[in-house]
Protein backbone atom coordinates (compact mmCIF):
# COMPACT_ATOMS: atom_id res chain seq x y z
CA UNK A 1 0.00 0.00 0.00
CA UNK A 2 0.94 3.74 -0.56
CA UNK A 3 2.16 5.89 1.97
CA UNK A 4 -0.55 8.22 2.50
CA UNK A 5 -2.35 10.80 4.98
CA UNK A 6 -5.92 9.63 5.88
CA UNK A 7 -8.12 11.44 7.65
CA UNK A 8 -11.65 12.25 8.91
CA UNK A 9 -12.08 15.16 11.26
CA UNK A 10 -15.08 16.20 13.02
CA UNK A 11 -15.29 18.77 15.59
CA UNK A 12 -18.78 20.23 16.97
CA UNK A 13 -18.02 24.19 18.10
CA UNK A 14 -20.73 24.59 20.77
CA UNK A 15 -21.51 28.13 19.51
CA UNK A 16 -20.35 27.68 15.91
CA UNK A 17 -19.82 25.69 12.86
CA UNK A 18 -19.47 22.17 12.97
CA UNK A 19 -16.17 20.91 11.11
CA UNK A 20 -16.23 17.45 9.10
CA UNK A 21 -13.63 17.33 7.05
CA UNK A 22 -12.10 13.96 5.46
CA UNK A 23 -9.24 13.48 2.82
CA UNK A 24 -6.69 11.54 1.92
CA UNK A 25 -3.70 11.62 -0.13
CA UNK A 26 -0.22 10.21 -0.63
CA UNK A 27 3.08 11.26 0.96
CA UNK A 28 5.03 10.58 -2.25
CA UNK A 29 5.57 11.84 -5.42
CA UNK A 30 3.80 15.87 -5.09
CA UNK A 31 4.60 16.91 -1.34
CA UNK A 32 3.60 19.92 -1.21
CA UNK A 33 -0.73 20.42 -0.16
CA UNK A 34 -1.88 23.09 0.74
CA UNK A 35 -4.90 23.51 2.46
CA UNK A 36 -7.12 26.46 1.22
CA UNK A 37 -9.81 27.99 2.54
CA UNK A 38 -11.59 31.16 3.27
CA UNK A 39 -10.72 32.16 7.04
CA UNK A 40 -13.35 30.42 9.37
CA UNK A 41 -13.44 27.69 7.05
CA UNK A 42 -11.82 25.16 9.63
CA UNK A 43 -8.19 24.92 7.92
CA UNK A 44 -6.58 25.58 11.58
CA UNK A 45 -8.91 23.10 13.41
CA UNK A 46 -7.80 20.50 10.32
CA UNK A 47 -4.32 21.57 11.28
CA UNK A 48 -4.26 21.24 14.80
CA UNK A 49 -5.97 17.96 14.77
CA UNK A 50 -3.56 16.38 12.08
CA UNK A 51 -0.53 17.70 15.20
CA UNK A 52 -2.18 16.20 18.30
CA UNK A 53 -2.90 19.47 19.57
CA UNK A 54 -6.95 19.12 19.71
CA UNK A 55 -8.84 15.86 19.64
CA UNK A 56 -11.23 15.81 16.91
CA UNK A 57 -15.11 14.72 18.49
CA UNK A 58 -15.15 11.92 16.16
CA UNK A 59 -13.59 10.63 13.14
CA UNK A 60 -9.74 8.94 12.35
CA UNK A 61 -6.33 10.36 11.32
CA UNK A 62 -3.80 7.38 9.82
CA UNK A 63 -0.34 8.32 8.76
CA UNK A 64 1.55 6.01 6.94
CA UNK A 65 -0.38 3.30 8.23
CA UNK A 66 -0.11 4.48 12.26
CA UNK A 67 -3.19 5.22 13.58
CA UNK A 68 -2.65 8.77 15.13
CA UNK A 69 -6.69 8.95 16.56
CA UNK A 70 -9.69 6.59 16.31
CA UNK A 71 -12.39 8.33 18.09
CA UNK A 72 -14.28 5.21 17.80
CA UNK A 73 -11.53 2.86 19.43
CA UNK A 74 -10.49 5.81 21.67
CA UNK A 75 -6.65 5.78 20.12
CA UNK A 76 -4.74 9.08 20.42
CA UNK A 77 -1.51 9.80 19.67
CA UNK A 78 0.41 12.21 21.48
CA UNK A 79 2.16 15.24 19.70
CA UNK A 80 5.25 14.82 20.60
CA UNK A 81 4.96 10.57 19.33
CA UNK A 82 3.95 11.46 15.93
CA UNK A 83 6.64 13.36 14.44
CA UNK A 84 5.49 16.56 13.13
CA UNK A 85 7.50 19.65 12.50
CA UNK A 86 4.93 22.69 13.63
CA UNK A 87 5.24 26.02 12.13
CA UNK A 88 3.12 28.94 13.34
CA UNK A 89 1.71 31.95 11.83
CA UNK A 90 4.06 34.07 13.93
CA UNK A 91 6.49 31.50 14.24
CA UNK A 92 6.10 31.07 18.10
CA UNK A 93 10.11 30.72 18.58
CA UNK A 94 10.83 30.55 22.10
CA UNK A 95 11.88 34.17 23.37
CA UNK A 96 14.03 32.95 25.92
CA UNK A 97 16.18 31.17 24.41
CA UNK A 98 18.93 31.82 22.11
CA UNK A 99 18.13 30.92 17.98
CA UNK A 100 21.13 28.10 18.48
CA UNK A 101 18.92 26.74 21.98
CA UNK A 102 15.70 27.38 19.83
CA UNK A 103 17.33 25.41 16.68
CA UNK A 104 18.67 22.27 18.45
CA UNK A 105 15.29 22.98 21.13
CA UNK A 106 13.96 19.10 19.91
CA UNK A 107 17.15 17.26 19.72
CA UNK A 108 17.20 16.12 23.36
CA UNK A 109 18.04 12.99 22.70
CA UNK A 110 20.66 13.38 20.67
CA UNK A 111 24.38 14.08 22.59
CA UNK A 112 26.15 17.36 22.54
CA UNK A 113 28.29 16.69 19.53
CA UNK A 114 25.18 15.51 17.08
CA UNK A 115 23.24 18.10 18.60
CA UNK A 116 25.84 20.54 17.48
CA UNK A 117 26.32 19.20 13.63
CA UNK A 118 22.55 19.03 13.40
CA UNK A 119 21.87 22.51 14.59
CA UNK A 120 24.77 24.07 12.07
CA UNK A 121 23.19 22.45 8.96
CA UNK A 122 20.37 23.27 9.54
CA UNK A 123 21.80 26.89 10.30
CA UNK A 124 23.62 27.02 6.90
CA UNK A 125 20.90 25.68 5.05
CA UNK A 126 18.40 28.40 6.67
CA UNK A 127 21.03 31.20 6.20
CA UNK A 128 20.81 31.65 9.59
CA UNK A 129 24.49 30.28 11.07
CA UNK A 130 25.07 34.63 11.70
CA UNK A 131 22.17 34.68 13.53
CA UNK A 132 23.10 32.07 16.13
CA UNK A 133 23.42 33.73 19.54
CA UNK A 134 21.11 36.33 18.94
CA UNK A 135 17.97 36.34 20.83
CA UNK A 136 14.62 36.19 19.04
CA UNK A 137 13.75 39.48 20.24
CA UNK A 138 16.59 41.06 17.97
CA UNK A 139 15.51 39.11 14.94
CA UNK A 140 13.23 40.39 12.01
CA UNK A 141 10.10 38.47 11.34
CA UNK A 142 11.69 36.80 8.33
CA UNK A 143 14.37 35.81 9.81
CA UNK A 144 11.91 34.61 13.16
CA UNK A 145 10.36 32.27 10.36
CA UNK A 146 13.61 30.86 9.61
CA UNK A 147 14.82 29.99 12.86
CA UNK A 148 10.87 28.11 13.63
CA UNK A 149 11.47 26.11 10.05
CA UNK A 150 15.05 25.30 11.33
CA UNK A 151 14.04 24.41 14.65
CA UNK A 152 10.84 22.44 13.48
CA UNK A 153 13.02 20.78 10.73
CA UNK A 154 16.07 19.68 13.13
CA UNK A 155 14.43 16.29 14.89
CA UNK A 156 13.52 15.02 11.31
CA UNK A 157 9.99 15.31 11.47
CA UNK A 158 7.82 13.09 9.22
CA UNK A 159 5.27 15.45 8.18
CA UNK A 160 5.36 19.42 8.95
CA UNK A 161 2.54 20.82 9.74
CA UNK A 162 2.56 24.81 8.70
CA UNK A 163 -0.52 27.22 10.01
CA UNK A 164 -0.29 30.61 7.36
CA UNK A 165 3.47 30.37 7.94
CA UNK A 166 3.98 33.61 5.95
CA UNK A 167 1.10 35.91 6.87
CA UNK A 168 2.68 37.81 9.92
CA UNK A 169 5.20 39.26 7.71
CA UNK A 170 5.44 42.50 5.75
CA UNK A 171 4.51 42.51 1.99
CA UNK A 172 8.27 42.26 0.54
CA UNK A 173 9.76 39.98 3.49
CA UNK A 174 6.51 37.47 2.15
CA UNK A 175 7.41 37.96 -1.07
CA UNK A 176 10.69 37.04 -0.43
CA UNK A 177 10.15 34.36 1.90
CA UNK A 178 7.66 33.09 -0.44
CA UNK A 179 9.68 32.13 -2.80
CA UNK A 180 12.08 30.75 -1.09
CA UNK A 181 9.88 28.78 0.92
CA UNK A 182 8.71 26.60 -1.95
CA UNK A 183 12.31 24.95 -2.64
CA UNK A 184 13.44 24.57 1.13
CA UNK A 185 10.41 22.67 1.96
CA UNK A 186 11.15 20.40 -1.56
CA UNK A 187 14.45 20.16 -0.37
CA UNK A 188 13.67 19.04 2.91
CA UNK A 189 12.21 15.72 1.35
CA UNK A 190 9.22 16.41 4.26
CA UNK A 191 5.49 16.08 3.09
CA UNK A 192 4.05 19.39 4.43
CA UNK A 193 0.45 20.36 4.69
CA UNK A 194 0.20 24.57 4.28
CA UNK A 195 -2.63 25.98 5.74
CA UNK A 196 -3.19 29.47 4.16
CA UNK A 197 -5.84 31.46 2.59
CA UNK A 198 -3.71 33.93 0.53
CA UNK A 199 -4.49 32.91 -3.55
CA UNK A 200 -0.60 33.56 -3.79
CA UNK A 201 0.69 31.19 -1.34
CA UNK A 202 -1.28 28.72 -2.55
CA UNK A 203 -0.15 29.02 -6.17
CA UNK A 204 3.25 29.62 -4.81
CA UNK A 205 3.91 26.48 -2.83
CA UNK A 206 1.61 23.86 -3.22
CA UNK A 207 1.62 20.81 -5.53
CA UNK A 208 -1.91 19.54 -4.04
CA UNK A 209 -4.44 22.09 -3.43
CA UNK A 210 -7.31 20.57 -1.02
CA UNK A 211 -10.01 23.38 -0.78
CA UNK A 212 -12.01 23.73 2.51
CA UNK A 213 -15.30 25.44 2.43
CA UNK A 214 -17.49 26.05 5.84
CA UNK A 215 -15.61 22.68 7.40
CA UNK A 216 -15.86 20.08 4.67
CA UNK A 217 -13.12 19.80 1.94
CA UNK A 218 -14.85 19.97 -1.02
CA UNK A 219 -12.02 19.13 -3.86
CA UNK A 220 -8.43 17.46 -3.48
CA UNK A 221 -6.38 17.87 -6.60
CA UNK A 222 -3.30 19.44 -8.19
CA UNK A 223 -2.79 23.10 -8.04
CA UNK A 224 -3.78 24.08 -11.46
CA UNK A 225 -6.76 21.67 -11.95
CA UNK A 226 -8.76 22.25 -8.65
CA UNK A 227 -8.53 26.38 -9.88
CA UNK A 228 -9.21 25.90 -13.77
CA UNK A 229 -12.03 23.10 -13.16
CA UNK A 230 -13.29 24.07 -9.42
CA UNK A 231 -16.13 20.61 -8.38
CA UNK A 232 -18.39 23.35 -7.78
CA UNK A 233 -19.69 26.65 -7.26
CA UNK A 234 -18.31 26.93 -4.02
CA UNK A 235 -14.99 25.67 -4.79
CA UNK A 236 -15.22 28.29 -7.68
CA UNK A 237 -15.95 31.08 -5.73
CA UNK A 238 -13.22 30.48 -3.04
CA UNK A 239 -10.45 29.99 -5.33
CA UNK A 240 -11.76 32.92 -7.73
CA UNK A 241 -9.23 32.49 -10.41
CA UNK A 242 -9.95 29.93 -12.99
CA UNK A 243 -7.00 30.55 -15.63
CA UNK A 244 -4.13 29.79 -13.71
CA UNK A 245 -1.39 29.00 -17.03
CA UNK A 246 2.32 27.44 -16.50
CA UNK A 247 4.17 29.64 -18.08
CA UNK A 248 8.07 30.38 -19.05
CA UNK A 249 9.44 34.10 -18.90
CA UNK A 250 10.75 34.91 -22.44
CA UNK A 251 11.19 38.49 -22.42
CA UNK A 252 9.84 41.43 -20.63
CA UNK A 253 11.00 45.52 -20.29
CA UNK A 254 8.61 48.43 -20.23
CA UNK A 255 7.55 47.32 -16.90
CA UNK A 256 5.93 44.55 -18.84
CA UNK A 257 7.09 40.79 -18.75
CA UNK A 258 6.98 38.73 -21.92
CA UNK A 259 5.85 34.65 -21.06
CA UNK A 260 4.79 31.94 -23.33
CA UNK A 261 1.91 29.72 -21.86
CA UNK A 262 1.38 26.52 -23.78
CA UNK A 263 2.16 28.03 -27.09
CA UNK A 264 -0.17 31.52 -26.86
CA UNK A 265 2.22 34.71 -25.93
CA UNK A 266 0.99 36.66 -22.79
CA UNK A 267 1.63 40.27 -21.75
CA UNK A 268 1.39 40.90 -18.23
CA UNK A 269 2.57 43.92 -15.56
CA UNK A 270 6.29 42.68 -14.60
CA UNK A 271 5.88 42.16 -10.69
CA UNK A 272 9.37 41.86 -10.27
CA UNK A 273 11.29 37.96 -9.43
CA UNK A 274 9.97 36.37 -12.31
CA UNK A 275 12.91 34.36 -13.57
CA UNK A 276 11.89 31.79 -15.09
CA UNK A 277 8.92 29.52 -14.20
CA UNK A 278 5.76 31.41 -13.12
CA UNK A 279 1.98 30.71 -12.91
CA UNK A 280 0.15 33.37 -14.95
CA UNK A 281 -3.44 33.53 -13.68
CA UNK A 282 -6.89 35.62 -14.93
CA UNK A 283 -9.81 35.49 -13.61
CA UNK A 284 -12.45 34.23 -15.98
CA UNK A 285 -14.69 37.16 -15.93
CA UNK A 286 -11.46 39.34 -17.59
CA UNK A 287 -11.61 37.42 -20.65
CA UNK A 288 -13.33 38.98 -23.78
CA UNK A 289 -14.39 37.12 -26.05
CA UNK A 290 -15.10 38.13 -29.69
CA UNK A 291 -15.78 36.79 -33.24
CA UNK A 292 -12.32 36.47 -35.24
CA UNK A 293 -13.08 38.72 -37.84
CA UNK A 294 -9.85 40.35 -38.92
CA UNK A 295 -9.09 42.58 -35.62
CA UNK A 296 -10.18 45.96 -34.61
CA UNK A 297 -8.32 47.73 -32.41
CA UNK A 298 -8.33 47.47 -28.54
CA UNK A 299 -6.22 48.22 -25.40
CA UNK A 300 -5.73 44.51 -24.68
CA UNK A 301 -2.51 43.81 -25.02
CA UNK A 302 -3.54 39.64 -24.99
CA UNK A 303 -5.44 38.74 -28.08
CA UNK A 304 -5.59 35.05 -28.81
CA UNK A 305 -7.32 33.56 -31.33
CA UNK A 306 -8.68 30.01 -30.75
CA UNK A 307 -12.08 28.37 -30.71
CA UNK A 308 -14.36 27.38 -28.34
CA UNK A 309 -13.81 24.02 -26.94
CA UNK A 310 -17.28 23.47 -24.68
CA UNK A 311 -19.69 25.19 -22.71
CA UNK A 312 -21.32 24.73 -19.30
CA UNK A 313 -24.33 26.96 -18.81
CA UNK A 314 -24.69 28.60 -15.18
CA UNK A 315 -27.80 30.27 -14.94
CA UNK A 316 -27.14 34.14 -15.91
CA UNK A 317 -23.51 33.31 -17.11
CA UNK A 318 -22.07 30.86 -19.41
CA UNK A 319 -18.34 29.20 -18.40
CA UNK A 320 -16.96 29.34 -21.98
CA UNK A 321 -14.06 26.85 -22.58
CA UNK A 322 -11.66 28.31 -25.64
CA UNK A 323 -8.47 26.26 -26.62
CA UNK A 324 -6.40 29.03 -27.98
CA UNK A 325 -2.81 27.45 -27.65
CA UNK A 326 -3.71 27.51 -23.79
CA UNK A 327 -6.93 26.32 -22.69
CA UNK A 328 -8.43 29.67 -21.16
CA UNK A 329 -11.97 29.28 -19.13
CA UNK A 330 -14.08 33.07 -19.68
CA UNK A 331 -16.95 34.06 -18.24
CA UNK A 332 -20.00 36.00 -20.24
CA UNK A 333 -23.45 36.36 -19.79
CA UNK A 334 -26.00 33.78 -21.48
CA UNK A 335 -27.33 37.08 -24.04
CA UNK A 336 -23.33 37.82 -25.50
CA UNK A 337 -23.29 33.70 -25.52
CA UNK A 338 -26.25 33.66 -27.45
CA UNK A 339 -25.31 36.33 -29.85
CA UNK A 340 -21.72 35.47 -30.54
CA UNK A 341 -23.04 31.69 -31.02
CA UNK A 342 -20.63 30.51 -28.55
CA UNK A 343 -20.69 26.57 -29.39
CA UNK A 344 -17.77 24.43 -29.32
CA UNK A 345 -16.20 24.87 -32.76
CA UNK A 346 -16.89 28.61 -33.30
CA UNK A 347 -13.86 30.92 -33.58
CA UNK A 348 -13.40 33.49 -31.14
CA UNK A 349 -10.61 35.57 -29.88
CA UNK A 350 -10.15 35.73 -26.09
CA UNK A 351 -8.37 39.20 -25.11
CA UNK A 352 -7.43 40.61 -21.88
CA UNK A 353 -5.34 43.51 -20.63
CA UNK A 354 -2.00 42.99 -19.01
CA UNK A 355 -3.20 44.39 -15.61
CA UNK A 356 -5.71 41.44 -15.75
CA UNK A 357 -2.81 39.06 -15.69
CA UNK A 358 -1.37 38.47 -12.01
CA UNK A 359 1.98 36.16 -12.59
CA UNK A 360 2.79 34.50 -9.17
CA UNK A 361 6.65 33.67 -9.24
CA UNK A 362 7.17 29.74 -8.95
CA UNK A 363 11.07 28.26 -9.13
CA UNK A 364 11.42 24.93 -9.91
CA UNK B 1 15.85 42.56 70.88
CA UNK B 2 13.66 39.20 69.73
CA UNK B 3 16.20 37.38 67.64
CA UNK B 4 14.80 34.09 68.43
CA UNK B 5 11.34 35.19 67.02
CA UNK B 6 13.10 36.46 64.19
CA UNK B 7 14.85 33.31 63.54
CA UNK B 8 11.60 31.57 63.84
CA UNK B 9 9.85 33.92 61.44
CA UNK B 10 12.17 34.11 58.66
CA UNK B 11 12.18 30.04 59.02
CA UNK B 12 8.14 29.81 59.15
CA UNK B 13 8.14 31.87 56.36
CA UNK B 14 10.95 30.31 54.50
CA UNK B 15 9.46 27.14 54.41
CA UNK B 16 6.10 27.68 53.65
CA UNK B 17 7.22 29.72 50.95
CA UNK B 18 9.28 26.46 49.58
CA UNK B 19 6.20 24.48 50.24
CA UNK B 20 3.98 26.58 48.32
CA UNK B 21 6.23 26.48 45.28
CA UNK B 22 6.19 22.77 45.24
CA UNK B 23 2.33 22.64 46.11
CA UNK B 24 1.12 25.61 44.66
CA UNK B 25 2.70 25.22 41.02
CA UNK B 26 0.99 22.12 40.05
CA UNK B 27 -2.16 23.69 41.32
CA UNK B 28 -1.72 26.61 39.67
CA UNK B 29 -0.46 24.62 36.66
CA UNK B 30 -3.94 23.15 36.89
CA UNK B 31 -5.78 25.60 37.10
CA UNK B 32 -4.74 27.80 34.29
CA UNK B 33 -5.18 24.30 31.90
CA UNK B 34 -7.67 22.77 33.19
CA UNK B 35 -11.53 22.84 31.42
CA UNK B 36 -13.08 20.89 34.36
CA UNK B 37 -16.70 22.38 34.49
CA UNK B 38 -16.43 21.93 38.70
CA UNK B 39 -13.08 24.32 38.55
CA UNK B 40 -14.74 27.57 39.83
CA UNK B 41 -15.22 25.53 43.41
CA UNK B 42 -11.83 24.98 43.20
CA UNK B 43 -10.79 28.37 42.87
CA UNK B 44 -13.22 29.48 45.28
CA UNK B 45 -11.67 27.21 48.28
CA UNK B 46 -8.44 28.33 47.34
CA UNK B 47 -9.24 31.69 47.82
CA UNK B 48 -11.14 31.31 50.79
CA UNK B 49 -8.30 33.06 53.24
CA UNK B 50 -8.35 35.98 51.17
CA UNK B 51 -11.85 36.94 52.83
CA UNK B 52 -11.74 34.91 55.99
CA UNK B 53 -10.81 36.10 59.30
CA UNK B 54 -7.67 34.44 60.29
CA UNK B 55 -9.44 33.56 63.31
CA UNK B 56 -12.00 31.12 61.32
CA UNK B 57 -9.23 29.08 59.74
CA UNK B 58 -7.37 28.82 62.91
CA UNK B 59 -10.97 28.17 64.89
CA UNK B 60 -11.26 25.09 62.57
CA UNK B 61 -7.59 23.70 62.44
CA UNK B 62 -7.80 23.66 66.32
CA UNK B 63 -11.13 21.51 65.83
CA UNK B 64 -9.73 19.83 62.91
CA UNK B 65 -6.65 18.28 64.15
CA UNK B 66 -6.88 19.36 67.73
CA UNK B 67 -5.95 16.17 70.07
CA UNK B 68 -9.61 15.27 70.31
CA UNK B 69 -10.17 14.66 66.47
CA UNK B 70 -9.63 11.60 64.84
CA UNK B 71 -7.17 13.83 62.84
CA UNK B 72 -5.35 15.24 65.09
CA UNK B 73 -4.85 11.51 66.89
CA UNK B 74 -3.27 10.67 63.63
CA UNK B 75 -0.89 13.85 63.66
CA UNK B 76 0.16 12.91 66.60
CA UNK B 77 0.54 8.87 66.33
CA UNK B 78 2.68 10.15 63.04
CA UNK B 79 4.77 12.93 64.34
CA UNK B 80 5.10 12.28 68.00
CA UNK B 81 3.37 15.50 69.24
CA UNK B 82 -0.35 17.40 69.01
CA UNK B 83 -1.02 20.00 65.74
CA UNK B 84 -1.97 22.74 67.86
CA UNK B 85 0.95 24.75 69.33
CA UNK B 86 3.64 23.15 67.78
CA UNK B 87 5.84 24.61 64.91
CA UNK B 88 4.69 22.32 62.56
CA UNK B 89 0.72 23.37 63.50
CA UNK B 90 2.39 26.79 62.54
CA UNK B 91 3.32 25.48 58.99
CA UNK B 92 0.35 23.85 57.90
CA UNK B 93 -1.66 26.86 59.40
CA UNK B 94 0.78 29.43 57.61
CA UNK B 95 0.81 27.09 54.09
CA UNK B 96 -2.84 26.94 54.10
CA UNK B 97 -3.64 30.90 54.92
CA UNK B 98 -0.94 32.03 52.51
CA UNK B 99 -2.29 29.40 49.66
CA UNK B 100 -4.03 32.48 47.73
CA UNK B 101 -1.43 34.33 47.86
CA UNK B 102 0.75 31.73 45.89
CA UNK B 103 -1.71 30.29 43.49
CA UNK B 104 -2.95 33.67 42.37
CA UNK B 105 -0.35 34.98 40.93
CA UNK B 106 1.19 31.63 40.17
CA UNK B 107 -2.11 30.75 38.06
CA UNK B 108 -1.61 34.28 36.73
CA UNK B 109 1.82 33.73 35.36
CA UNK B 110 1.09 30.75 33.81
CA UNK B 111 -1.65 31.05 32.33
CA UNK B 112 0.19 34.26 30.46
CA UNK B 113 2.56 32.47 28.71
CA UNK B 114 1.48 31.73 24.99
CA UNK B 115 0.05 28.27 24.53
CA UNK B 116 1.98 28.22 21.51
CA UNK B 117 5.30 28.20 23.06
CA UNK B 118 4.00 24.90 24.77
CA UNK B 119 2.62 23.55 21.89
CA UNK B 120 5.56 24.02 19.69
CA UNK B 121 7.41 22.18 22.62
CA UNK B 122 4.85 18.97 22.75
CA UNK B 123 5.30 19.09 18.97
CA UNK B 124 9.18 18.89 19.07
CA UNK B 125 8.88 15.93 20.86
CA UNK B 126 9.32 17.37 24.44
CA UNK B 127 7.18 15.94 27.68
CA UNK B 128 4.66 17.99 29.32
CA UNK B 129 6.62 17.63 32.45
CA UNK B 130 9.62 18.88 30.79
CA UNK B 131 8.14 21.65 28.36
CA UNK B 132 6.74 22.94 31.97
CA UNK B 133 10.21 22.90 33.33
CA UNK B 134 12.09 24.21 30.10
CA UNK B 135 8.99 26.42 28.68
CA UNK B 136 6.47 27.59 30.55
CA UNK B 137 8.69 28.31 34.20
CA UNK B 138 11.17 30.09 32.50
CA UNK B 139 8.90 32.46 30.65
CA UNK B 140 6.32 32.79 33.46
CA UNK B 141 9.59 33.56 36.00
CA UNK B 142 8.62 36.99 36.93
CA UNK B 143 4.78 36.57 37.81
CA UNK B 144 6.23 33.17 39.87
CA UNK B 145 8.87 35.25 41.74
CA UNK B 146 6.21 37.73 42.58
CA UNK B 147 3.90 35.14 44.25
CA UNK B 148 6.82 33.74 46.21
CA UNK B 149 7.62 36.72 47.50
CA UNK B 150 3.91 37.91 48.71
CA UNK B 151 4.14 35.13 50.11
CA UNK B 152 7.27 35.10 52.18
CA UNK B 153 6.08 39.13 53.47
CA UNK B 154 2.55 37.70 54.05
CA UNK B 155 3.93 34.99 56.14
CA UNK B 156 6.52 36.98 57.66
CA UNK B 157 3.33 39.11 59.20
CA UNK B 158 0.99 37.10 59.58
CA UNK B 159 -0.79 37.01 63.09
CA UNK B 160 -4.27 36.01 63.64
CA UNK B 161 -3.87 32.49 62.67
CA UNK B 162 -0.17 31.79 64.31
CA UNK B 163 -1.76 33.19 67.38
CA UNK B 164 -4.88 30.51 67.00
CA UNK B 165 -3.11 27.52 66.33
CA UNK B 166 0.56 28.54 67.58
CA UNK B 167 -0.27 30.21 70.68
CA UNK B 168 2.92 32.17 72.53
CA UNK B 169 5.79 29.42 73.20
CA UNK B 170 9.11 31.37 72.54
CA UNK B 171 11.63 29.90 70.30
CA UNK B 172 8.56 27.23 69.10
CA UNK B 173 5.74 29.47 68.27
CA UNK B 174 6.86 32.77 68.75
CA UNK B 175 6.87 34.81 65.70
CA UNK B 176 7.88 38.61 65.45
CA UNK B 177 4.59 39.54 64.75
CA UNK B 178 2.88 37.76 67.87
CA UNK B 179 6.12 39.39 69.72
CA UNK B 180 5.07 42.49 69.29
CA UNK B 181 2.14 42.27 70.68
CA UNK B 182 3.16 40.42 73.29
CA UNK B 183 5.04 43.84 73.81
CA UNK B 184 2.53 45.96 73.44
CA UNK B 185 0.08 44.24 75.86
CA UNK B 186 2.77 44.51 78.73
CA UNK B 187 2.83 48.18 77.73
CA UNK B 188 7.18 47.47 76.59
CA UNK B 189 6.83 50.40 74.12
CA UNK B 190 10.66 50.83 73.14
CA UNK B 191 10.98 46.69 72.53
CA UNK B 192 7.83 46.73 70.44
CA UNK B 193 9.34 49.79 68.53
CA UNK B 194 12.51 47.59 68.19
CA UNK B 195 10.90 44.41 66.81
CA UNK B 196 8.31 46.60 64.78
CA UNK B 197 11.19 48.30 62.69
CA UNK B 198 13.12 45.28 62.75
CA UNK B 199 10.00 43.75 60.82
CA UNK B 200 9.33 46.91 58.80
CA UNK B 201 12.89 46.69 57.64
CA UNK B 202 13.21 43.44 56.86
CA UNK B 203 9.61 43.35 54.80
CA UNK B 204 11.26 46.31 52.91
CA UNK B 205 14.38 45.18 51.85
CA UNK B 206 12.70 41.63 50.75
CA UNK B 207 10.42 43.66 48.82
CA UNK B 208 13.35 46.01 47.25
CA UNK B 209 15.24 43.35 46.31
CA UNK B 210 12.55 41.56 44.16
CA UNK B 211 11.41 44.63 42.56
CA UNK B 212 15.06 45.60 41.74
CA UNK B 213 15.45 42.31 40.22
CA UNK B 214 12.89 42.36 38.10
CA UNK B 215 14.75 44.37 35.45
CA UNK B 216 14.55 43.95 31.87
CA UNK B 217 18.06 43.36 31.87
CA UNK B 218 17.14 39.81 33.85
CA UNK B 219 13.92 39.45 31.69
CA UNK B 220 14.86 40.72 28.38
CA UNK B 221 11.76 38.74 27.17
CA UNK B 222 9.52 40.80 29.15
CA UNK B 223 10.58 43.97 27.84
CA UNK B 224 8.67 46.18 26.55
Amino acid sequence: MERALSFEIIRRYRRGPTVAASASWPLSKQPLTVLFGPSGSGKTTVLRALAGLDRPDEGTIAFAGETWFDGARKVFVPPQARGVGLLFQEGAVFPHLSVEGNVGYGLGRLGRNERAARVNELAGWLRIAHLMRRRPAELSGGERQRVALARALAPRPRLLLLDEPLSALDAPTREALRAELRSLLERSGVPAVVVTHDRAEALALGDRLAVLVNGTIKQVGPVQEVFSSPADVEVALVVGTENVLSARRVGGGDGLVKLRAGTADLVAVDPGGVEDEAFACVRAEDVVLEPDDGGHLTSAQNRLPGSVASRRDEGPLVRVFVECGVRLVALVTRQSAERLSLLPGRRVVASFKAQAVRIVPRPS
Amino acid sequence: MDLDALALSLRLAGLTTLALLVLGLPLASWLAESRFRLKFLVEAVVSLPLVLPPTVLGFYLLVGLGPKSPLGRAFEALVGHPFPFSFAGLFGASVLYSLPFAVQPFTAALSGVDRRFVEASHALGVSRLETFARVTLPLAWPGVLAGAVLTFAHTLGEFGVVLMVGGNIPGRTRTLSVAIFDHVEALEYAAAHRTALLLLAVSFVVLAVVYGLKRPALFPWNAR
